[in-house]
């Protein structure tokens, strides 16, 4: 167990291209980090540098206080699950979990005990003699994460490892996933870009972007205080409405507070914030008409055409609704909610 | 060229690991290759005491030769002759075999394994039917009114070759037919079916063509066999004979350079050899390439 | 596809009854004749029966040879082929898997270079390059030994790249895992990569043992010694006896146990040997 620190880190391939811009993160121990981003933000690769299959242009990672740059992934003492598992085929389930463990000298009683341990805990002692070709999707993934946890290494790297498995399975081993990284108290680094997962995952989130990062925090801190328009769109589902300040104040009979900071061009609107109906004293009342109604059980997302605004405005509205499509409906947003961003800068205010 | 995402950073390794086949192809492949090159621009004086180097001088003299010239021609003739039965006796096998369920398997093995007897037993069996004065051949051929002896006639002896190399061939371009025509999605068929299209019609208008890139495949490497694999064929059964008129090139260069002890010569034959195959095998990679980018 | 067409289908299995015979025949035509005596052979027409000297004529061929025709006992012949063609086959699969091990999973310098030198390998069958290669073989006196038989052969370019093309489609993941879990290079090829590639290899036996087998002219060329001749070669010299018409009982008996193994290797391995014969030669 060992906390990971990354100082400058930027990674160009020989071609040029430069795909990390420098990135300082520390993780502290027993921490479970998630990475978060659109495909190509970098996350990936940032992640396969901490493991050493990827080499370091710049900068320096280290684990448990040593630079770990030129150390190759074995000697980095970590375990890694991968997205397609890379079991490996002709091995059984008990062969790819003591491939490392063997490889390492580690002594044959040792194994055994930590073979059965795993399986007790993940639930495959079952399948300890099968291949991995006779296996489900979601047991060939509790193979890959004991195949980490033999190990007992210093960190575990999960590069989006339930992406193949349907949504009902998914939702349960992500589950899995947070109760035994709790109970192994083993620092983690999870890359994915499902934020759904990301949130429920993550001690802390890391959104990155073009290779850099956005915003590192709690996921609540995240959702609560976007730190800037990319994290206000990535995060939270259904997004936050992004709307142009002098479209609102254009509208008749709303006027925005003066307490909003100087230089504030978009505002942000969660779709929850939203308060159906004329709303307190002091919030900004809204009209529209709506286009769409998605009923998702305990609430309902509404697609609402406010007359003025450029886009359609998203509100999850608690509970049934008597709403109906093309009907008009009044809602309001109290100031508070309000999330307050320069356009130029891309950054909250 | 491709390589793994990660690879391993070990640096010498992989020049251990090419060493045994680059030991072997360098001393084996590439310098008797250059040495051939080299002694098709020289002349030895008969006792091996000095070479002259003479440009192109052997190579003319190669081409102004009744013989080489007789050689190349007989060659192409078998070559193409080879080519054509084969492949349409294997063709036709692969559609028929292609058309029944259950007994396929067990046509299939009766008719690959002649790919594993050795051209020079090919030969020996062939020569053994057609022999003049008991095979079977032969004596049928007499019995309708045809008189058979390849060791005298030069024609007789040509098209005697042709069907034993033929014969070889017939295994290895049916089990390509078949695989192609396992390739030809079944829903065409049955789409040309719906339009009306009796079986014949059907194989020509839709399946032959659809097979052309394994048709093409075929040719090119029946051609290569024709000129370069059936060495032991004709050394079973003519010898190149009777006067020259089965002396395909690939036996030429063995008789001249062996047999006749004229290096010069039969390294300029040696080069012409290798300018054809690397013909071929530029034809056949180019085809190759542009198949991979469907 | 629902199809009746009786007459089709009988024209159907007649074509492929009639390419089943003209396939066989002469291969029976052979076992016929080698079950015969010697003198069965001076009338008009070979026999179209078996006779009664099968055991006789095999056991003669196999144990004894014909001394006349200066070749030795068959089995040693047998057992040289076999020797010869097992070490090509192994040898040409080894040192492939080992170049296209560190064409696809190293980068290095003269990478391409390397590439291309085993492709040129791919134009210059020995046929071609016929007297300059004895030349070096003389040279290095290998002349008259396994070695001198097998090594030259022993490069192959279509080995090197079938197993390039597989290597190319495992999945990069399961290096990287293990790596991961401390396998270097060495330890990744003998423990994931080599029994991953296990049909591949096994199919690749089949065609480079069949090709071992039939080699013809260059064991003729680089063996004088009888102990070194492979039952290919012998059978040409017990067929081209000088003076006289070849004992045919004798010859087709050995003719018959020359084609036997590797017959029976495409027989009972049709599956990996259609594998390795339309994957090879992609």
């Amino acid at each position: 167990m060992a906390a990971i620190e990354l100082s400058g880190v930027k990674k160009t391939y020989p071609g040029g291209a430069q795909v990390i811009h420098g990135i300082d993160l520390a993780i502290a121990d027993g921490e479970m980090v998630v990475l978060v981003g659109p495909s190509g933000c970098g996350k990936s690769t940032l992640l396969r540098m901490i493991a050493g299959l990827e080499s370091i242009t710049e900068g320096t990672i280290s684990i448990g206080g040593a630079v770990v740059n030129k150390r190759e992934p074995a000697e980095r003492d970590i375990a890694m699950v991968f997205q397609n598992y890379a079991l490996y085929p002709h091995m059984t389930v008990r062969g790819n979990l003591e491939y490392g463990l063997k490889n390492r000298g580690t002594p044959r009683d040792e194994i055994d005990a930590r073979v059965n341990a795993a399986a007790q805990t993940l639930e495959i002692a079952p399948f300890l003699d099968r291949k991995p070709r006779q296996l489900s999707g979601g047991q060939r993934q509790r193979v890959a994460m004991g195949r980490a946890i033999v190990r007992q290494p210093k960190a575990f790297l999960f590069d989006e490892p339930l992406s193949n498995l349907d949504a009902k399975l998914r939702g349960q081993m992500r589950i899995e996933i947070r109760r035994l990284q709790r109970s192994l108290g083993t620092t983690s680094v999870y890359v994915t870009h499902d934020q759904l997962e990301a949130m429920t995952l993550a001690d802390r989130l890391v959104v990155m972007n073009g290779g850099h990062i956005e915003q590192v925090g709690k996921p609540t801190e995240l959702y609560d205080r976007p730190a800037s328009l990319f994290v206000a769109g990535f995060i939270g589902s259904p997004p936050m409405n992004l709307i142009d300040v002098e479209r609102i104040r254009a509208l008749p009979g709303v006027s925005l507070p003066a307490s909003l900071p100087a230089g504030t061009d978009i505002v942000g609107i969660r779709p929850d914030a939203v308060v159906m109906g004329k709303g307190a004293a002091g919030d900004i009342p809204l009209t529209g008409t709506v286009e769409l109604i998605e009923p998702v059980g305990g609430e309902s997302h509404l697609y609402v055409r406010v007359a003025g605004l450029e886009q359609i405005f998203v509100i999850v509205a608690q509970g049934r609704t008597t709403l109906t499509e093309t009907g008009q409906v009044d809602f309001a947003v109290p100031v508070a909610t309000l999330h307050p961003f320069n356009r130029a800068s891309g950054r909250r205010l | 060229m491709q390589t793994k995402r990660t690879t391993f950073p070990n640096k010498l390794l992989p020049y251990a690991l090419l060493a045994p086949q680059l030991a072997v192809t360098l001393i084996f492949f590439i310098w008797p290759a250059a040495q051939a090159v080299k002694s098709s621009f020289e002349r030895e004086d008969p006792f091996g005491f000095k070479t002259t180097f003479i440009w192109f001088e052997n190579y003319s003299r190669l081409f102004a030769d009744p013989g080489y010239v007789n050689s190349l021609t007989k060659t192409a003739m078998f070559a193409v002759s080879v080519t054509l039965l084969s492949m349409t006796l294997s063709l036709i096998l692969a559609v028929a075999v292609s058309r029944v369920l259950r007994s396929n398997r067990a046509y299939t093995t009766l008719l690959v394994w002649p790919y594993a007897v050795a051209p020079v037993v090919v030969g020996i069996l062939w020569w053994f039917m057609f022999n003049p004065t008991i095979g079977i051949a032969p004596y049928l051929m007499r019995a309708a009114g045809i008189s058979w002896n390849h060791r005298v006639d030069g024609n007789q002896a040509m098209i005697f070759v042709i069907i034993a190399a033929s014969w070889k061939q017939i295994s290895y371009n049916f089990l390509f037919f078949v695989a192609g025509l396992q390739s030809v999605p079944q829903s065409l068929t049955e789409a040309a079916a719906i339009d009306g299209a009796g079986p014949f019609k059907r194989f020509w208008t839709i399946v032959f063509p659809l097979l052309s890139p394994t048709t093409f495949f075929l040719l090119i490497v029946n051609i290569n066999y024709a000129m370069f694999d059936t060495f032991g064929i004709i050394d079973a059964t003519t010898s190149g004979g009777p006067n020259q008129a089965t002396n395909i090139l690939v036996y030429k260069v063995y008789a001249d350079g062996f047999l006749g002890l004229n290096i010069g010569s039969s390294a300029a034959q040696s080069v012409v050899l290798m300018a054809i195959v690397i013909v071929l095998t530029a034809i056949q990679f180019r085809y190759v390439e542009r198949r991979v980018q469907y | 596809m629902v199809e009746n067409r009786p007459l089709l289908t009988v024209l159907t299995h007649l074509v492929l009854i009639v390419g089943v015979i003209v396939v066989v025949f002469p291969v029976y035509l052979a076992f016929i004749a080698s079950t015969h005596g010697s003198g069965d052979f001076m009338r008009g027409l070979v026999p179209l029966l078996p006779g009664p000297h099968l055991i006789e004529n095999y056991g003669k061929m196999l144990t004894e040879g014909i001394s006349t025709a200066g070749a030795p006992p068959l089995w040693i012949m047998l057992m040289n082929s076999l020797i010869i063609a097992i070490i090509i086959a192994v040898g040409k699969i080894a040192i492939s898997l080992l170049s296209a091990y560190a064409i696809v999973f190293f980068k290095f310098p003269f990478r391409m270079v390397a590439f291309w030198i085993i492709f040129i390998t791919l134009m210059l069958p020995v046929e071609v390059r016929i007297i300059p290669t004895f030349a070096v073989v003389a040279n290095l006196g290998l002349l008259n030994s396994y070695v001198g038989l097998t090594l030259p052969l022993i490069a192959s370019a279509t080995a090197t790249f079938l197993f390039r093309q597989f290597f190319l489609t495992v999945p990069d993941e399961l290096m990287e895992a293990a790596r991961v879990d401390g396998a270097g290079p060495i330890k990744f090829f003998r423990d994931i990569l080599l029994p991953l590639s296990r049909t591949n290899i096994a199919a690749l036996f089949v065609i480079l043992f069949i090709y071992g087998w039939v080699q013809y002219l260059w064991p003729l060329l680089v063996t004088t010694d009888s102990r070194y001749y492979t039952v290919v070669m012998g059978i040409k010299r017990l067929a081209a006896t000088a003076d006289s018409e070849p004992q045919w009982n004798f010859v087709m008996a050995a003719v018959m146990l020359a084609m036997l193994p590797p017959v029976l290797v495409v027989i009972f391995m049709q599956r990996l040997f259609v594998k390795g014969l339309v994957e090879t030669e992609k």
